[in-house]
């Protein structure tokens, strides 16, 4: 289990992230929502330590830290074999075949030897359904290929939790598709994931758990079918705003 | 007028292998390894007593890139034999031409090109730093293997033009007496009084290794830009 207790991280003198308490479970899909700057992608960070908040505590599955210390490389490291990322740029190593690199951290940083390590990568890849994209170059793959090999890339350093950043943001509808089914299988196998997203149509059916984020603070954490039925007025007003039918209603 | 061309090409080719391009290539190598280690050291998060380090090293910069070359070579060859340590240097420390020479190209190459790499490393996107920290390498590995191997891209065109610079300014070596191309030009004006001829001539020597400099910048932009092609 991931867990944070009250967290707060500022940049400036604008605090981001308010006391926040939370925690995320094993084998569960955890969707985190909120408007944008709300400090969803600042709370997310922070479990992988990409970002360090100026105080509370951050238990990584046994792994305890005090954000108020200094956190030293071996204990940064080891948060990080149990968390990987998934970014929305996907930031893929251009210079490294696909292949490549999803084969970079297992050999160089868990240092497994190269054989094993090639065939776990094609593996990978095959799950993604990307075999074929093996010696290209991330330069030569479609968005929606792309962010498929960082997921595999992801999944090559056998983590705990997979944390995805806005995964689909940056790509079009059909492209987003064939990323979020790869999520959907995922998730389906109880692989520890939290996603960060603003597409609720996917929060409800990948999730499990839903952290409704606002203005730094937590103002729901739940299941997700207590948010989307939530009769409360903000919530109603959030999953309104972001989905389509506002538009009719509005005229 | 040929035939004086014809009949100075071979001194002037054999003082260019002797001295030109081994003044260039050496220097140039030993230019690359400083300005890389320069650069490192200037982009270090290190705090504490490392930062006098860093101050040392951009005084360094400073100091090549705000004096001129030949007078960076006079005070090495010229200046050096009159600074006198007790212990160390008692009689001044007197300097080889050919080391002399080395030493200031060196220097002068690693201040200008540390600026280049710096820029270069600067230049790759930020979250490729993350993503390698995010799959748990160390600062030490993000850099060698993620971000030098893409900056090294990005520093070709500048760090060949430094090189190129480079070729052309070893014939200000003439002044600390090494007998490079430019040297034995000057010397065969003297005998033959033909100096258009003589400097047209070394000007052509040098533009011809210049240019398959050029022609190897651009072979090695498209070895190292082939990942950057869209197709397979």
């Amino acid at each position: 289990m991931l867990r944070l207790e009250n967290v707060t991280k500022t940049f400036g003198t604008h605090t981001v992230l308010k006391e926040i308490t939370t925690n995320f479970n094993d084998q569960e899909t955890t969707v985190l929502v909120g408007p944008s700057g709300s400090g969803k992608s600042t709370l997310l960070r922070s479990l992988n330590l990409l970002e360090r908040p100026e105080s509370g505590f951050y238990d990584c599955d046994g792994i305890e830290l005090d954000f108020a210390k200094k956190i030293t490389k071996k204990e940064t490291l080891a948060v990080r074999q149990k968390t990987e990322m998934v970014f929305q740029d996907y930031n893929l190593f251009p210079h490294l075949t696909v292949l490549k690199n999803i084969m970079e951290g297992p050999v160089h940083v868990l240092k497994e030897d190269k054989t094993s390590a090639k065939k776990r990568a094609l593996e990978l890849l095959n799950k993604v359904g990307l075999k074929d994209k093996a010696d290209a170059y991330p330069n030569q793959l479609s968005g929606g290929q792309a962010q498929r090999v960082a997921i595999a890339r992801s999944l090559a350093m056998k983590p705990r939790y997979i944390l995805l950043d806005e995964p689909t943001s940056a790509l079009d509808p059909e492209l987003e598709l064939e990323v979020l089914k790869v999520l959907l299988e995922l998730a389906k196998e109880k692989q520890s994931l939290v996603i960060v997203t603003h597409n609720l149509e996917f929060a409800r059916h990948v999730a499990d758990k839903i952290l409704f984020i606002e203005d730094g603070k937590i103002f729901f954490a739940g299941k997700k079918d207590e948010f989307f039925n939530s009769t409360n007025a903000r919530i109603q007003e959030f999953i309104h705003a972001m989905t389509l039918d506002n538009l009719s209603n509005e005229n | 007028m040929w035939h004086i061309v014809w009949s100075s090409l071979p001194e002037l080719i054999s003082a260019g292998i002797k001295y030109t391009i081994p003044l260039a290539v050496i220097s140039f190598a030993l230019g690359l390894v400083l300005a890389l280690i320069t650069a490192l050291i200037r982009i270090s998060q290190t705090k504490g007593p490392f930062l006098i380090i860093k101050a040392i090293f951009r005084f360094y910069v400073w100091l090549f890139r705000s004096t001129p070359l030949i007078v960076q070579l006079f005070i090495v060859y010229f200046g050096l034999p009159y600074l006198i340590i007790k212990g160390v240097a008692p009689d001044g420390i007197k300097l080889e031409p050919f080391t002399a020479g080395i030493i200031v190209f060196s220097l002068n190459t690693g201040a200008y090109a540390s600026e280049t790499i710096r820029a270069a490393i600067e230049s790759i996107p930020k979250g490729q730093w993350e993503a390698a920290q995010a799959i748990g390498m160390t600062r030490t590995q993000t850099l060698f293997r993620i971000i030098i191997p893409q900056a090294a891209r990005v520093s070709l065109p500048p760090l060949s033009n430094s090189f190129i610079g480079l070729v052309k300014d070893t014939s200000l070596a003439s002044t600390i007496t090494i007998v490079e191309m430019f040297e034995v030009s000057q010397q065969i004006a003297a005998e033959n009084y033909q100096p258009l001829v003589m400097y047209c001539t070394v000007a052509a020597l040098y533009a011809i290794l210049c240019t398959i400099l050029s022609f190897v910048q651009s072979w090695l932009e498209k070895i190292t830009t082939r990942y950057l092609k869209p197709q397979v």
